[in-house]
């Protein structure tokens, strides 16, 4: 029934002129639409936080330019070159994030850009795509479900560029990049033995990992369980954002109305707490909307994985897809104080160049990987 | 046997599409997780949040700890909490920023100099902070402020307890000073300790103790309106509002005695220099002064930028902690403990006699080392006379015979060359020259190489070899002690005052230096009871009803020319040599041991052994100084 779909003739049937030119340039038109959606809703609200500043919503603005036009880009790529590339970003990205950390250890603290000349950019950014591209590459030409041995060497792939960041210290960036190579894990098939091994081991972990992470990381989770405890450090950031969201109410505030925002009692408005922003300005209907929104697109993005036509491009198409997922799940989860506080951006909507064109690149690989299927027939 | 396994696509497939079921199941859970916290948020607790923000917005105002209290070793208050009326300002109510600063100054409530560094100051804190920027307000300010109230949006006049040094410039460069805090303070420190606390320590005690003085910061969450005034609600609704009540900084009680510190400053009479008084008994530091000292309450108030340069442009640098931080050639001060060297390295013995004949060549030179003293001729001398008429012939010819690595050996046991870990901050280590030393301080090849001159004016304290007070007076406590040395030390305990926990710091002794002949430690401490009674330091001595046992020392400003005549007179005041006077006493049971230095004092028989003298007489007699 999924090789139905494939098959053409339907499709052939339901073509129209706009499909066409869609079909033409590889790009998914119900995915595209969401990507639009979700956008547009985000530069709305970031009007409303960027207050004064209104340069910001217009660099923001030019970043989206950017963005669609990355995704536009590597929609034409075929998927045997974005397979083959697979390596040698991930051999690329790690050269740079090691060449990061030696330099951050002459620089102090924590050093996460790289500096070019003329752009500055951050390695771990890469490897939010590099890291499942390997892992699909490494998997997609194994027999599945992975036997043992290929698990640990996914699990190795996976490690040393989270390491890397972890180091930096960048810890959300590090978990969202361990998650994505996961999620390709998971979704090859792996027996759900490991997977309730794995999560046991990991819960054991807890008290190491307890040990090794920076003072202020422990603070972070130690605010979650009791934001009080630290009211006016750390605690604060969730304080006042759960007084945002909750004194929005079902309708909000209305736009540029909120009280908590406009009046900076809200820190990182524009950026990482944009979520309560929506909260407070546009109530439980707003954060609704946006939960649809990014449903719709992780739903389609599944869909098209589902329709992939090897294992490489369902296995990246289905990571790329969940990890969108998972970056609004840990950013609302922290905005709402489900979670610690780990500087992740909120998908699409926060202020922020390379996050966004990193997401649009990721949507520019999964039409790329999709389109494929098509020169099977 | 093992299986071989082939990639089956349809296989593959099918587990993917189960896997998708499984993820769409588990993001779907996940949504409804997160619909449901914004439900809880947004609905159920709506009011509560609504209460907390709109028309009321629940801000966190702090209370600040108060500061440990500075008791001294009598148990006297050195440094206090006082009421103050202090102004601050709020960046978020004060509108045009740079409008209400410039008002400050018109109504002369803010220095022109300081509106830069108040202006960083606000904008570096958080919003809606209050930031202290002119402390401890005299009457006058109060009433300036009063008439002009309404025309400064956001700077309120607030009652806070403010720090104040009851006995000011007495002890100052001991128990150091608070200060605003500055935006370079806050970048090493953690801003979150400090919220709502306008002060830090910025020297002295006040400083290495910052930790235990300053507490823990309470806070309060306070209902404020739109314009981030306080606010009331109406009877009967519960806003829930948290508090934690601050918790005080810990008291400490110092090792001075601050009426002898006080005895050893008038003693000084104006002139430069500085005293050091230890129990050799256990390292308490009862006198730690440095001359002339400054009003650490200036510093505490907020002190004004034009005070400010008056006090590091003054020509005598009243901050300059001497003490600490002043390196001096010790001079003869070091004459006892170069005799034990020779003893304990059994080049010499007590009875040994040298002719003084007014100057020492070494062998094979003409250049002659001299008596500094008009008609400095002192004849046959043996130990005890040597160190009791301060013979520098008789120590040229020890330190040539010693040589210079077995002094620097002797002399690095006894703490010269390093810091002696007294527990404030910035102490210097003075040098304790050696050929070694001296390979790693120039870089020249025919500069490195130790030349015998340089060993023989080492012998008399002078030379590359340099020391501070509190190296001197470690050293001398450790010759009262008969070689058990400790480490000085300004702190004895620290008190919690809320519990009255007391946290008693034991006296640090430091590694017991063992003579193969436990004799020679009377044989130099009586070498050093003759200065006092028949020596260079006898009329300072005369009258004690106690036995001191000391060494005068002058410390060379600039060099007597081969042929010259030193006329001490003749010379400009700047460049006349530094007095010096080590002493301890009573000298058979030590209670004290003292070491002064007075700059440009001439010498220490005259200028600095009289005010060991008064420390003494104030301590072992509690007589007032003659």
């Amino acid at each position: 029934m999924i090789y139905g779909e494939i098959g053409g003739s339907r499709t052939k049937r339901t073509v129209t002129g706009m499909a066409r030119v869609l079909r033409a340039l590889h790009l998914d038109g119900m995915l595209l639409s969401g990507l639009v959606a979700v956008t547009l809703f985000g530069l709305f609200v970031l009007w409303s936080a960027a207050g004064d500043n209104t340069s910001l919503w217009f660099s923001q603005v030019a970043r989206v330019g950017i963005g669609f036009s990355l995704l536009a880009l590597l929609s034409l790529v075929p998927d045997r070159f974005l397979r083959m590339l697979s390596p040698v970003a991930y051999l690329l990205g790690l050269v740079l994030l090691v060449i990061v950390a030696l330099a951050g250890d002459i620089g102090k603290g924590a050093q996460r850009w790289l500096d070019l000349g003329v752009i500055r950019f951050q390695p771990s950014e890469i490897m939010k795509l590099a890291v499942p591209m390997m892992c699909a590459w490494y998997l997609h030409q194994r027999p599945l479900p992975p036997a043992l041995r290929d698990v640990g060497a996914v699990l190795l792939i996976i490690l040393l560029p989270v390491a890397l960041i972890a180091e930096q210290p960048d810890l959300g960036t590090a978990l969202l990049v361990a998650a994505s190579g996961l999620i390709v894990l998971v979704m090859s098939g792996l027996s759900p033995v490991y997977i309730f091994g794995g999560v046991a081991i990991l819960g054991a972990a807890v008290p190491v990992g307890w040990h090794f992470m920076h003072e202020y990381q422990r603070q972070r989770v130690l605010t979650l369980l009791d934001p009080q405890s630290d009211a006016l450090g750390a605690g604060y950031h969730i304080i006042q954002s759960q007084i945002a969201i909750g004194s929005g109410g079902v309708f909000g505030k209305g736009w540029m109305n909120g009280t908590q925002a406009q009046l900076e009692f809200l820190p990182e408005r524009s950026t990482d707490f944009i979520f309560a922003v929506i909260g407070e300005e546009l109530g439980l209907l707003g954060l609704i909307a946006l939960l649809v929104g990014y449903l719709f697109i992780v739903g389609r993005g599944m869909a098209m994985a589902l329709q992939c036509r090897d294992a490489f491009s369902r296995l990246l198409a289905g990571s790329i897809a969940l990890t969108f997922f998972v970056y609004a799940f840990v950013n609302a989860g922290m905005v709402m104080g489900l979670l610690p506080v780990v500087g992740v951006p909120l998908p699409l909507v926060s202020y922020g160049g390379t996050s966004f064109v990193t997401l649009m690149a990721g949507f520019g690989i999964l039409m790329a990987l999709h389109s494929s299927r098509k020169l099977v027939k | 046997m093992r299986r071989v396994r082939i990639k089956d696509e349809a296989l593959e497939q099918r587990m993917f599409f189960q896997r998708v079921l499984l993820a769409s199941a588990v993001v779907a859970l996940i949504a409804i997780a997160l619909l449901s916290r914004a439900f809880w948020l947004q609905v159920v607790q709506h009011a509560h949040y609504v209460e907390l923000s709109q028309g009321n917005r629940a801000r966190i105002e702090p209370l600040p700890p108060n500061r440990g209290v500075i008791y001294d070793r009598a148990g006297r208050v050195i440094a206090e909490n006082t009421p103050a009326y202090q102004l601050e300002l709020t960046r978020e109510q004060a509108g045009d920023l740079d409008e209400t600063l410039s008002r400050l100054v018109r109504f002369g409530l803010l220095e022109p100099g300081e509106v830069g560094r108040v202006r960083q100051l606000v904008n570096s804190r958080r919003t809606f902070e209050a930031v202290p920027f002119l402390l401890q307000l005299d009457d006058e300010e109060v009433a300036r402020y009063a008439v002009h109230r309404h025309e400064l949006n956001g700077v309120l006049l607030e009652t806070r307890m403010a720090r104040h040094y009851p006995y000011g410039r007495v002890g100052a460069h001991a128990l150091g000073y608070v200060g605003t805090i500055s935006e370079q303070d806050l970048s090493r420190v953690d801003r979150e300790r400090y919220f709502g606390t306008g002060v830090i320590g910025k020297t002295g005690i006040e400083s290495a103790y910052e930790g235990d003085l300053l507490g823990t910061g309470g806070y309060r969450e306070v209902l404020v309106n739109a314009e981030g005034r306080p606010a009331r609600l109406a009877e009967g609704s519960d806003p829930q509002l948290k508090t934690r009540e601050p918790q005080a900084g810990r008291d400490l009680r110092m090792t001075i005695d601050i009426e002898l510190q006080r005895v050893a400053e008038e003693a000084f009479a104006g002139r430069r220099g500085g005293v050091v008084a230890i129990d050799p008994s256990n390292g308490d530091v009862l006198v730690f002064a440095s001359m002339p000292s400054f009003d650490p309450n200036g510093f505490a108030r907020g002190i004004s930028r034009s005070d400010y340069i008056a006090l590091t442009e003054n020509p005598d640098q009243p901050l300059f902690n001497r003490v600490l931080r002043g390196t001096y050639p010790p001079g003869s001060t070091i004459k006892p403990l170069m005799a034990l060297a020779g003893l304990e390295n059994g080049v010499i013995r007590p009875e040994d006699v040298t002719n003084c004949g007014g100057s020492y060549s070494l062998p094979g030179s003409r250049h002659r080392y001299r008596e500094p003293r008009r008609g400095g001729t002192h004849g046959p001398v043996d130990m005890r006379r040597a160190v009791m008429k301060s013979c520098d012939v008789y120590f040229y010819r020890l330190a040539n015979t010693l040589g210079i690595d077995r002094i620097h050996d002797s002399m690095a046991r006894m703490g010269f060359g390093e810091p002696t870990g007294i527990d404030i901050a910035g102490e210097r280590g003075g040098i304790m020259p050696s050929p070694a030393w001296k390979k790693t301080v120039f870089k020249a090849r025919e500069q490195q190489v130790w030349f015998p001159g340089e060993t023989v004016i080492v012998g008399i304290g002078q030379g590359y070899w340099t020391a501070t007070l509190l190296q001197l007076a470690k050293a001398t406590a450790l010759l009262a002690m008969r070689g058990q040395p400790y480490q000085p030390r300004l702190v004895r305990a620290l008190v919690d005052p809320e519990t009255g926990a007391v946290e008693e710091k034991k006296p640090r002794p430091l590694p017991r230096i063992e003579l193969k002949d436990p004799a020679n430690w009377e044989i130099i401490v009586d070498a050093m009871v003759a200065v006092t009674t028949g020596g260079t330091a006898a009329a300072a001595a005369r009258g004690a009803s106690y036995s001191i046992a000391g060494k005068t020392g002058t410390a060379q400003v600039f060099s007597v020319g081969q042929t010259e005549k030193y006329n001490e007179k003749e010379v400009a005041e700047r460049l006349r040599d530094h007095a010096l006077f080590v002493a301890f006493a009573p000298a058979e049971s030590p209670k004290l041991a003292v070491a002064v230095l007075v700059e440009n004092g001439g010498f220490g028989s005259s200028a600095a052994a009289p005010i060991a003298r008064a420390i003494f007489d104030a301590y072992l007699v509690g007589a007032p100084p003659p």
